[in-house]
């Protein structure tokens, strides 16, 4: 009778502590759910995450998770209202993703003014820990620099040290631009040209063949998206690889690969931070990503383990400091216990919010070298952590002091 | 070799030519409207869906069905050209006698809605379709390289463009057509059936921008978004040339082509407003366009 008791006792008190420590939390994916980046993030994103929170929530029962999602349709109006909206009516804790530099700088400083969390995966402004910095924000899988530094440098030290840019007109292909020319000059190659088109441009043919004239040995595609995919077709279609020069993407994800097909892209050098099929963890998340996404015909972005990686680290933090009420000393959290998770392996976040792990210079396939759906990339070099990133200091950030 | 305003003569040959081959693409689309709105005064809105729906078509048949290029250059636009005729019947039919806002309305909304669908089922990043292996390689002019592709385009579109002027201009079947137009009660007296007419030309017009969308899909992304990218180019098109004028569809379809892209030498920030400048200019000077015929 008496062990009876204990054990009612003990049973009544594992549930009031339980009780007590019962935490909800609520996440928004705000992304680009319907335009040029739906397919490098969007639904992919929002799976990511609710795989997350699944995750999670399997080891920590006493805490309840719900993702929300919104379509930030790329304006940057619409990103701050929802962010907004989000926060004041919705109580959500954490944004993540949101895709276009342009909204994310938005939404970095709504999460300022309201003491929430931010963790940008889709974006590539290097502004987001540089001028632009935040106590509460964390920026996940890469950035311009990042980009610009990894295939920059990776291609001008095997050779290709003349180069002409196709410049997307706007601040994120300057910025890459920018960044790229800079790489490039400092490792002692030169820039002979550059062109610079107007965004969602459908022909490029013209520019293809100034490139062509310039005789440079490197066309740096400073764009992304649709414009990346066209202009990789149409310099396949004007023999741009075949006489000699060769194309570097500057930005390119693992879903403009499959959506040019590997006899256009073949030979393609690029970096990312993250490829489905790299190791065993990346593949039986790959798996059941697809599952919960519901498409055997599309693979994960790097983006979208970013926004898996980030979510946890951000539950971690939370759980570690049981108060999530506070973003700035969440982000705090964030920084200070380091990274683990399957997908970036073990890692830190710096003072200026960049989560940092290493980099990899990838080149796509030949078709005859692919052996099943999604298999795309050969690894060329690993850039490690330490050197993927702007160093601390050059980046200006008012939070690092000195 | 000597040069022209700093460019060499041999870039801007070049220049010329591609601006020739995009300028077959804007007459291609241009004239698919022209014949819709000067036959059915129909704003088509829903040009450029189409446009995309004849490119997925041609996608969805090599993937499903094994078709390739040359079959889906034909059945392509059929399909395509079926599906306007069911919404010329369905939906169209009821605004002719409204003002051109309803149809503009009608049409805006259902390429909204069709490039929705597809997205929701194929996402945004687009399809890979390959060139025939017979129209591969190109030749080296001298001044530039041409791709066979490029040069099936210009010849494609200059056939084509010429054979819808031909008919509706220079032919019978045209002729009933146009007065259709111009009168359909006196028209319908002469015991022809002036609305099965209406139909087979808007299934024509919308035949012709599906047939663009296959020529397009090995050269340009097919994705959902590829039409509306370029219907308000072509849009500017149809004002310059005058609403209507099928003629005039063509000769500005080429001509501005090779304006664009003389643009994108001397300067490319500009090249995708040129168009629009030169609709403003048109539009204060001669408000019918450059061939239109005053209302």
């Amino acid at each position: 009778m008496k062990r009876m008791i204990l054990a009612a006792l003990a049973v009544a008190l594992v549930s009031s502590t339980a009780s007590a420590q019962q935490m909800n939390v609520k996440i928004g994916v705000l992304t680009d759910m319907s335009s040029l980046y739906a397919d490098v993030t969007g639904p992919g994103s929002v799976a990511a995450a609710r795989m997350a929170a699944a995750d999670f929530m399997k080891d920590n029962p006493n805490v309840k998770i719900e993702v929300i999602s919104g379509d930030h349709q790329n304006k940057a109006d619409i990103g701050t209202n929802i962010a907004n909206q989000w926060y004041d009516v919705e109580k959500v804790d954490l944004i993540i993703d949101v895709p276009n530099s342009g909204v994310a700088l938005a939404v970095n400083e709504v999460t300022r003014a309201k003491n929430k969390v931010f963790i940008g995966s889709g974006p590539a402004s290097s502004d987001l820990t540089g001028a632009k910095c935040s106590p509460n924000t964390v920026h996940w899988t890469y950035d311009t620099w990042m980009l610009a530094n990894g295939t920059g440098k990776a291609i001008v030290k095997t050779g290709g040290d003349t180069w002409f840019f196709l410049t997307s007109d706007y601040a994120f292909g300057h910025a890459l631009e920018r960044d790229t020319a800079a790489v490039v000059e400092k490792n002692g190659g030169k820039v002979l040209g550059k062109v610079r088109h107007p965004i969602n441009t459908n022909d490029f043919s013209s520019f293809l063949l100034q490139a062509q004239s310039s005789k440079a040995k490197v066309i740096g595609l400073a764009n992304a998206g649709g414009d990346t995919i066209n202009s990789i077709k149409q310099a396949s279609e004007f023999g741009i690889v075949k006489g000699g020069q060769s194309l570097a993407g500057l930005l390119v994800f693992a879903s403009d690969i499959v959506s040019l097909g590997l006899p256009t892209a073949q030979g393609l050098i690029f970096t990312e931070t993250w490829y489905w099929d790299q190791n065993d963890a990346n593949r039986a998340w790959t798996k059941r990503w697809m599952t919960e996404r519901k498409a055997t015909d599309k693979v994960p972005t790097m983006n979208m383990a970013g926004v898996y990686a980030g979510t946890l680290h951000y539950l971690k933090a939370i759980s570690a400091l049981k108060n999530k009420d506070d973003g700035k000393a969440v982000v705090a959290k964030m920084k200070e216990i380091p990274t683990d998770d399957p997908l970036f392996g073990k890692g830190t976040i710096r003072p200026d919010g960049r989560k940092l792990h290493p980099a990899y210079l990838y080149e796509v396939k030949k078709p005859s070298e692919s052996k099943y759906f999604g298999d795309l990339y050969k690894v060329r070099a690993t850039i490690p952590a330490d050197e993927a990133f702007r160093p601390l200091k050059e980046g200006n950030c008012p939070l690092v002091s000195g | 070799m000597f040069e022209i305003f700093g460019i060499p003569s041999t870039a801007l040959f070049g220049q010329l030519l591609i601006g020739l081959i995009n300028g077959s693409f804007y007459a291609l689309l241009s004239l698919g409207l022209a014949v819709i709105f000067g036959m059915l005064n129909i704003i088509n809105f829903t040009h450029g869906a189409q446009y995309m729906l004849g490119a997925f078509t041609a996608y969805l048949l090599l993937q499903k069905t094994g078709l390739g290029y040359w079959p889906a250059l034909i059945i392509a636009p059929i399909i395509v050209g079926t599906i306007g005729m069911i919404i010329e019947r369905t939906m169209l039919q009821w605004l002719y006698k409204l003002d051109h806002l309803y149809g503009l309305l009608l049409t805006f909304g259902l390429a909204l809605i069709i490039e929705g669908v597809i997205r929701n089922y194929y996402g945004s990043a687009g399809q890979p379709y390959t060139m025939p292996d017979s129209l591969r390689g190109g030749q080296n002019l001298g001044f530039m390289f041409l791709p066979n592709y490029r040069a099936w385009v210009i010849l494609a579109s200059l056939i084509v463009c010429f054979g819808t002027w031909f008919v509706i201009e220079r032919t019978r079947l045209g002729a009933y057509l146009r007065a259709a137009t111009e009168n359909p009660q006196l028209v319908r007296a002469f015991g022809i059936n002036v609305p099965r007419m209406i139909t087979l030309t808007y299934g024509f017009g919308v035949a012709l921008a599906a047939f663009a969308g296959v020529m397009a899909a090995p050269i340009y992304n097919v994705s959902p978004q590829m039409g509306a990218e370029l219907i308000i180019v072509v849009f500017a098109v149809v004002v310059i040339g005058g609403m209507g004028s099928i003629l005039g569809a063509v000769v500005t379809g080429f001509g501005l082509g090779v304006i664009e892209g003389l643009t994108k030498v001397f300067f490319p920030e500009a090249s995708n407003t040129v168009i629009f400048i030169i609709m403003a200019i048109v539009l204060l000077v001669r408000p019918a366009g450059l061939f239109g015929r005053r209302a």
